[in-house]
């Protein structure tokens, strides 16, 4: 799940790691208060969408007065903000974060991950902050000092002493980072994090360590056990028909093609938008509907599809194992009742009870398309969107 | 032969008074499994198919000689079964259990480390020997017994459709293992595949990846070095958009890793064979193992 950045600068602040002065405004008129607050010029006006790139965007500006604050909140209130990450569609911004504007000596880069290949959670930190960090990376991977936290342990002393000289950080400056680094530590694991990233964290003329930007994703297989983190998800953020699909813990993701599908399993679900495409068309989505789903799951998940305009044939690929191929029709037909199909379907089944699952389908009276394989339901589905 | 298990395991089943449990400890000893004992805390003395629940691992492994366990126990608890099966014993712990917070399964695998016990999965089918011991929610009936082939496959419905398909080609099963579709699991495509290059009745072997990590990239090292017989590599998610989570936690592309066009490329420059369309597997199987 991700988060805002002023939403990430809240559990910042609750974890006592320096930030600017700053607030969120969903208006014009709450920008120039929050501004009003500060005390000082220039104040930094930020877009808040759930993309990064926001500053190469030009969702990301410096404002010197009162007027000029007005001014840009109207302009990146409301703007479609494009970055690299939001696609060429772009993202409505709805709110900004208005912060104080710092003398800022230099930009380093942080962040901490878990690391799936070694198992250890791993904490990332470059003087090259402010840049794409895969790009540095890429080209000069020396930049990037890497220490390697066991978990069942947890951070020591020395993981820190290892950043901060790694670093080139002053001796006043390693002061104010070692806590730092130690409390972004205990917000990491005590909240599940799945990425925690500053990008920059800057050092000030002062020599103080101020957490510029922030960014947290957590892992949603953890939700259950931070409720409070619930609170801060912002469904404006998410595709409309995701949101719906999530309701009946669907899993599903919305796609630019035209052919629409429902498969059990993530990887077959996968396997299927690619055999799609090998068939010369583009998958409209991704959606596995689990290894257990039930007749209600699959007419959720068929009416979810059906409301993507951009479908114009569904394929029903589904290997029987726990979902019965039974099951799987029973949902096919309900949805069909309720809703209606106006597209073309294509159905492959395979497995647990297939003999009835067939026998629900043909005797439901829709018109369906039945395949004898997989390569069979791809070309068929492929040749009807054409 | 076959690897990691056979009709001798004994299997302990936790979370076996569960929905889930119980469906399944039924099937797996319909296909013959010998599954001695079940583990729910607080329902000792029960029986489910006449098979004794205990209240822990240590007292069904003491009473029983269980050393394999299957785990259906739900996420928030799931670290503490493998934890629990591991202390008390057992080999093998088989966790089918999807929705393990990483930063968990990242401690249980450090505790682990180093122990004389391997864990398959989590969030995995199982793994099965056909006509020998079926210890997962795997359907049975599209397995063939005999071998000579072996699966290992980071997915569940996906490795179904596998090895229906080397059954419709008439090619029997050694083992198949599904390893989970989580970012960091207990046993890996390695580890699946050292053992099948040991085991004399395999004689090829069917390897199934996807999108996220670097798994299958290790894997195709492995096999260029260390590896005599066949592999047939096939890899889901060409289509897969960066930076989405797709179904699998650890199905993702991060940045510009972790793509299906990376793993292959890998494959295919450690000479495995790869097979790039899932409906032309069966096929590439018939020509390659025959």
């Amino acid at each position: 799940m991700k988060i805002h950045e002023y939403q990430a600068k809240e559990l910042f602040k609750k974890y006592r790691i320096p930030i600017p002065a700053g607030g969120v405004a969903f208006s014009a008129d709450e920008a120039l208060m929050v501004a009003g607050g500060l005390g000082g010029w220039p104040v930094v006006v930020k877009a808040q969408i759930h993309a990064g790139g926001r500053g190469k965007g030009g969702g990301v500006k410096l404002a010197r007065s009162a007027d000029e604050v007005n001014k840009l909140a109207n302009e990146i209130i409301g703007m479609t903000l494009v970055t690299h990450q939001t696609g060429p569609e772009g993202r409505r911004v709805r709110k900004v974060l208005v912060e104080q504007g710092l003398n800022i000596r230099k930009e380093l880069y942080l962040s901490i991950i878990p690391d799936r290949v070694t198992a250890k959670i791993v904490i990332m930190a470059s003087e090259a902050g402010g840049m794409d960090i895969e790009e540095v990376a890429a080209r000069s991977p020396e930049k990037i000092i890497k220490v390697f936290v066991n978990p069942l342990l947890g951070l020591q002393g020395y993981h820190c002493r290892q950043l901060a000289y790694g670093l080139n950080l002053a001796p006043a400056a390693i002061k104010a980072f070692i806590p730092m680094v130690q409390n972004l530590f205990r917000l990491f694991v005590d909240y599940d994090c799945s990425l925690l990233e500053i990008n920059p964290l800057v050092i000030t003329a002062a020599e103080t360590v101020i957490a510029l930007d922030a960014k947290i994703n957590f892992d949603d297989n953890a939700l259950f056990r931070h409720q409070d983190i619930l609170a801060f998800r912002d469904v404006d953020e998410e595709d409309p028909l995701e949101v719906e699909a999530s309701k009946f813990n669907l899993n599903y993701i919305n796609l630019e093609g035209n052919v629409g599908n429902m498969v059990n399993g993530a990887g077959l679900a996968m396997a299927t938008m690619d055999l799609i495409k090998q068939a010369g068309a583009e998958p409209a989505n991704f959606l596995d509907v689990g290894g257990g789903a039930s007749a209600d799951m699959v007419e959720n998940g068929l009416r979810i599809i059906l409301s993507d305009k951009n479908v114009k044939g569904i394929l029903i690929n589904i290997f029987g194992g726990i979902l019965r191929c039974d099951t799987l029709a029973t949902g096919v037909v309900e949805a069909a009742r309720k809703t209606g199909i106006k597209v073309p379907v294509v159905v492959r089944m395979e497995g647990t009870n297939v003999e009835a699952g067939r026998r629900i389908l043909a005797e439901s009276g829709l018109s369906l398309v039945a395949a004898a394989d997989l390569k069979d339901a791809a070309c068929k589905v492929a040749a009807i969107v054409k | 032969m076959s690897i990691f298990v056979n009709k001798d395991t004994r299997v302990v089943v936790q979370g076996i008074t569960g929905k889930e449990g119980q469906f399944h400890t039924r099937n797996c000893a319909a296909y013959g499994t010998q599954v001695v004992a079940g583990v729910t805390p607080g329902k000792a003395g029960q029986t489910v198919d006449a098979i004794p629940v205990f209240n822990t691992v240590a007292d069904a492994v003491r009473q029983t000689g269980a050393d394999c366990s299957l785990i259906f126990v739900p996420p928030p608890f799931a670290a503490d079964a493998i934890l629990e099966a591991a202390d008390a014993g057992i080999r093998l712990m088989v966790a089918i259990t999807e929705g393990i917070p990483v930063l968990d399964m990242m401690k249980v695998k450090n505790a682990i480390e180093g122990k004389p016990v391997r864990l398959i999965g989590p969030n995995c089918p199982g793994i099965i020997t056909p006509g020998e011991a079926k210890i997962g929610i795997m359907p049975a009936s599209i397995h063939t017994p005999g071998g000579p082939i072996g699966v290992v496959s980071r997915s569940g419905t996906l490795t179904y459709e596998v090895v229906h398909q080397l059954t419709q080609q008439g090619i029997g099963q050694t083992t198949c293992i599904g390893i989970g579709g989580d970012p960091v699991n207990g046993t890996n495509f390695v580890d699946c595949l050292a053992a099948f290059e040991k085991d004399p009745d395999t004689s090829g072997v069917v390897m199934v990846g996807e999108i996220g990590g670097n798994a299958e990239e290790t894997a195709a090292e492995f096999i260029q070095k260390h590896m005599t017989k066949p592999v047939i590599g096939f890899i889901a998610g060409l289509t897969a958009p960066p930076g989405r989570r797709m179904g699998h936690a650890g199905a993702i592309i991060s940045g510009s890793s972790g793509t299906a066009q990376a793993k292959i490329a890998a494959m295919k420059a450690a000479g495995i064979h790869v097979c790039e369309n899932l409906g032309a597997l069966g096929d590439l199987c018939g020509k390659v193992f025959k």
